[in-house]
């Protein structure tokens, strides 16, 4: 009696909630879980190093024992990225794993797991702009739209046509205090952000100006709030300092008298 | 190319253990209840193999007895009483006094719950799913499930991946239970596999484009506890309900793995392994698995004579008998010679060896590329440490072998023992890539030589080591101075403590490539005698013999072949006789550490093509010589008249006489001096049967370009900074 379409059709207008049919898929970073092959991203991709970071990774690597050599991968990655303008090449990988002699896919799976190593080419300026509860509640999808209609980005992951910007959407980075904000670069933090002072802050990125990190409205000193400091004001040394020393040399007598005892 | 060899030796890869260790058994052993049945185990016991004990069934999808524990797929949940949540029953140990309860609400809703979150993701489309009717995920859910779902998002899906000809993947029906994963790591040894992306984006992949391009794959599939890795030459093929199955064993290399043959109604379908501790465990390589397409092709199904004119005529049998008759009448039995070839069959090689003495004919040896051994005493030319012997030995020495190719298995088991206990492996000969660490002492013979001196520090090794192996590959021993290399292996052996009679050991192994080998030994049939002893035959009987050069037999002898696949000696002989191969006969067969197994006969054999013993006794007839055998029974009780063993099945017998192999040594120990190359070109076409499988070229065509590209080695610049 009905075609097979209709019946299809009338199944999925009774089973599915409209609401439910529209699940547009979360855009990680990177966005994509097997190597895909661009011009300035194959595996014969030159990547090197540079000097001072082969002693970093001399640094880094001296931290484990020889034959757990693989726990440096995220510090390696991390190195490589930064040195190759915040975008990991699948060659900077395939470095990686040779210093660390471990097979290259057990660098591929770290890489691919965390979200802040990007995959893909980013611009000069990676905007991270966190969207958990607070910053959300304080207008963070404020600040998104601004600095899509300041750059021309359409949508996340996208990289500004001169090449300057990339947007990404990024869960809490722990400045809750000084919501809403973004980081810039995996190093920066800018607190405490308006419409107004995003678009001021892009303008100078792209001018190349200098630019304070940090809470971006002239009131804010650190995480304080508007009344300054509240509590612990009239505390003195907030470290602790203990005399290692002088307790060892306390512990060593004790064993001392106990062992003459026996 | 030895500049070459060194580089390859020089960037070993030292593949990092990534699994847990087996707990160390602490022989501790205390009570535990489950589902207050009290139960004594040992301590190093985890609650799923003390509920196993108990006979309790747990469902699992990551579990796997002879992989690492995971605990990923959560579905081994019980309740332990005391616990705070539900507990992984693979991967947590017993503790005294432990109330463990399978059967609860809590662990019945924990099943559900897991299962619930598993299905949303897995398509249903079972109806054309390949792994239908043997599905892990089908059965659990079945039973441990809820009836419906109550999931209405959309399903994510996943891009399938390129594993290569034998692997077709299916990724949206993964469950991640890294199954493959851990294989082709720990058993395989090849790091390609791995989990790439997070949370919902979960994938299985290479990331890269690579291919799996181990021996032993396709067991990968095996191991998929859904449909997401199935085998892609049996794509849509059968349905396991529709299968008979028959258990046999394979024959395609020395091991004599277990198989399992799947047919539905005359039709080959598949080939599963089936568990043998001390052979193949419960993994099969690729080309016992796939091979067995080669025997849908290019069959010899009818007799065929080649006219002179070098056209070919097919035959009856009368006729081919006729002219066999013929033949056999116008030469004298001193004017006949006899070849076995490597996949013929104990029962065909006795009646052959039997037909051949009847008319007077001596010269039954086997085919001349084979090892140099000699046929009188039986530890000369066994893998005498056995198998499963491989986790006793302390130190193992090979000579001009590439185990890997040779026996994927053994090599696997060599792999572990080096990965997991430190074994230390020395090589001489090629180099090849065994995806674990050895020392690669030389690539000529000169090397063995200092060995065998004992000026090689190899020497101080074997002699050290209280159980040393020495496996020589039978492709070394084929050459021309394989009696001089087996002389030198036997002084290594008379100096070193490779034979310790202490320690009950035996070390000296030759690494049997074919399984017909042992067996022909073991019935007497002594190597080729060279080409001087065979220049006045006249009448040249092959039984399916194909592996010889073409000047080894005269010119104007008229060849019979007797075989079930057209190759080499079908298309070298004037007479074909159309035989079975190993799954449409009866047949045993002694594999390389010598223990006798049977193969059974799953289907029959095309047209005119008959079991290779009834032929050689139909012919006995006609040439006036009968055999005094008529049922594989009689043939058989012969066979224990001649060697006693060849009739316990399944059984290894101790063979003696070490000691007197050692100190015989026969010819010169003078070796030729050259390299040992690489004994199997390639792994996937050794044999008439693989040669003509498609399967097995497509992976030679797809495998061999990337052969040993596709595992990347370490680079040792960063060491020299």
């Amino acid at each position: 009696m009905f075609s097979q379409r209709t019946i299809f059709n009338k199944l999925m207008k009774t089973k599915m909630p409209t609401s439910l049919i529209k699940t547009p898929a979360r855009a990680f970073s990177g966005g994509f879980y097997n190597h895909r092959s661009a011009e300035d991203n194959v595996e014969e991709t030159p990547f090197e190093f540079t000097e001072e970071n082969y002693k970093e990774i001399k640094r880094i690597l001296n931290k484990f024992p020889e034959n757990y050599k693989q726990s440096g991968i995220i510090h390696l990655c991390f190195l490589a990225q930064k040195q190759n303008n915040n975008f990991l090449t699948l060659s900077a990988m395939n470095k990686v794993a040779k210093i660390l002699e471990v097979p290259p896919i057990s660098v591929y799976e770290v890489t691919s797991f965390y979200t802040m190593f990007n995959r893909e080419p980013v611009g000069k300026y990676h905007l991270q702009v966190c969207a958990t509860t607070p910053c959300m509640l304080r207008g963070a999808y404020d600040i998104m739209d601004t600095i899509k209609e300041k750059t021309g980005i359409k949508h996340l992951m996208e990289t500004s046509k001169d090449g300057l910007f990339t947007l990404q959407e990024v869960e809490c980075l722990g400045a809750c205090a000084n919501a809403p904000m973004m980081q810039v670069n995996n190093e920066w933090f800018y607190e405490d952000l308006t419409p107004e002072n995003t678009a001021l802050l892009l303008e100078r990125m792209r001018q190349g100006e200098g630019f304070e990190p940090g809470p971006q409205i002239p009131e804010r000193k650190n995480a304080e709030g508007p009344q300054g400091r509240t509590t612990l004001t009239n505390v003195e040394h907030v470290f602790h300092e203990r005399d290692f020393k002088a307790a060892k040399e306390e512990w060593e007598a004790a064993k001392a008298e106990q062992a003459a005892k026996q | 190319m030895f500049t070459q060899l060194l580089r390859r030796n020089r960037k070993l890869f030292t593949a990092p253990v990534r699994y847990f260790r087996p707990t160390q058994t602490l022989n501790n052993k205390f009570d535990i209840f489950v589902d207050g049945k009290p139960i004594t185990v040992d301590s190093s016991y985890t609650i799923f193999q003390a509920c196993h004990e108990a006979g309790v069934t747990i469902p699992r999808f990551c579990y796997h007895e002879r992989l690492a524990v995971a605990g990923n797929c959560r579905m081994c949940l019980v309740e332990v009483e005391g616990a705070p949540k539900p507990v992984a029953s693979c991967a947590m140990n017993v503790m005294p006094n432990m109330k463990v309860n399978t059967k609860s609400e809590t662990t019945k809703v924990a099943r559900g719950g897991v299962l619930e979150f598993l299905l949303a993701n897995h398509p249903l489309d079972c109806p054309i799913c390949d792994q239908g009717g043997e599905c892990d995920l089908q059965d659990i859910s079945q039973v441990y499930g809820y009836q419906e779902s109550r999931f209405n998002e959309y399903k994510r899906a996943v891009e399938d991946k390129y594993l290569g000809p034998i692997i077709r993947t299916v990724m949206n029906r993964c469950i991640h239970c890294t199954r493959c994963i851990r294989f082709t790591e720990q058993v395989a040894g090849e790091h390609t596999l791995g989990t790439t992306g997070r949370g919902n984006y979960t994938e299985i992949g290479t990331y890269v484009e690579a291919l799996v391009t181990n021996e032993l794959s396709a067991n990968a599939v095996d191991l998929c506890p859904v449909g997401a890795l199935t085998h892609l030459p049996y794509t849509f093929v059968a349905r396991p309900w529709e299968l008979k199955s028959v258990y046999s064993i394979d024959v395609l290399d020395g091991m004599g793995s277990a198989i399992e043959v799947n047919y539905r109604g005359g039709e080959l379908m598949r080939i599963l392994p089936r568990v043998h501790e001390e052979i193949n465990l419960e993994w099969i390589s690729d080309k016992t698995r796939h091979a067995f397409d080669g025997l849908k092709k290019q069959r010899l199904s009818f007799p065929i004579l080649k006219t002179p004119g070098g056209d070919i005529k097919e035959l009856k049998w009368e006729e081919a008998m006729d002219i066999m008759r013929d033949q056999f009448d116008q030469v004298s039995g001193d004017e006949i010679a006899g070849f076995v070839g490597k996949l013929a069959d104990l029962e065909s090689t006795l009646a052959f060896r039997d037909l051949l003495h009847r008319l007077g004919c001596e010269h039954v040896e086997s085919s001349s590329i084979a090892p140099k051994l000699n046929a009188n005493l039986r530890s000369e030319y066994l893998f005498n440490s056995t198998i499963p012997g491989v986790e006793d030995a302390d130190y193992v020495l090979m000579v001009g072998s590439n185990i890997r190719t040779e026996a994927p298995l053994l090599c696997s088991r060599i792999r572990s023992r080096v990965d997991e206990h430190g074994l230390e492996v020395g090589i001489v000969g090629y180099a090849p890539n065994l995806k674990h660490r050895y020392s690669h002492h030389g690539t000529t013979t000169d090397t063995l030589k200092e060995i065998a001196d004992g000026s090689h520090p190899a020497f101080e090794k074997l002699r050290e080591a209280k159980r040393p192996m020495v496996i020589v590959s039978s492709h070394a021993l084929s050459r021309d101075d394989g009696e001089a290399i087996l002389n030198n292996i036997k002084a290594i052996a008379e100096s070193t403590n490779v034979i310790n009679h202490e320690e009950r050991w035996n070390g000296m192994n030759v690494l049997h490539n074919d399984i017909g080998r042992v067996g022909a030994l073991d019935l007497g049939i002594q190597p080729y005698s060279g080409k001087d002893n065979i220049k006045n035959k006249k009448l040249v009987y092959l039984l399916a013999a194909d592996e010889f050069r073409e000047e080894d037999i005269p010119e104007d002898a008229f060849v019979i072949y007797q075989g079930h696949n057209g190759d080499k000696g079908a298309n070298f002989a004037d007479l074909v006789l159309p035989g079975s191969s190993y799954l449409e006969k009866h047949g045993s067969y002694v594999n390389m550490d010598g223990r006798t197994q049977i193969g059974r006969k799953a289907v029959t054999a095309p047209a005119l093509a008959r079991e290779d013993w009834t032929i050689l006794r139909a012919l006995s007839e006609e040439l006036g010589a009968p055999l005094p055998y008529d049922s594989i029974e009689e043939l058989r009780s012969r066979m224990s008249d001649l060697a006693p063993h060849l009739i316990k099945y399944d059984a290894l017998e101790s063979s003696g006489f070490e000691d007197l192999v050692v100190k015989n040594k026969r010819g010169s120990s003078e070796m030729n001096g050259t390299t040992f190359e690489d004994p199997i070109d390639n792994f996937y076409m050794t044999d008439s049967i693989s040669r003509n499988s498609q399967v097995m070229a497509r992976c030679s065509k797809e495998f061999n370009p990337k052969k040993f590209t596709n595992f990347k080695e370490p680079d040792i610049d960063f060491a020299g900074r």
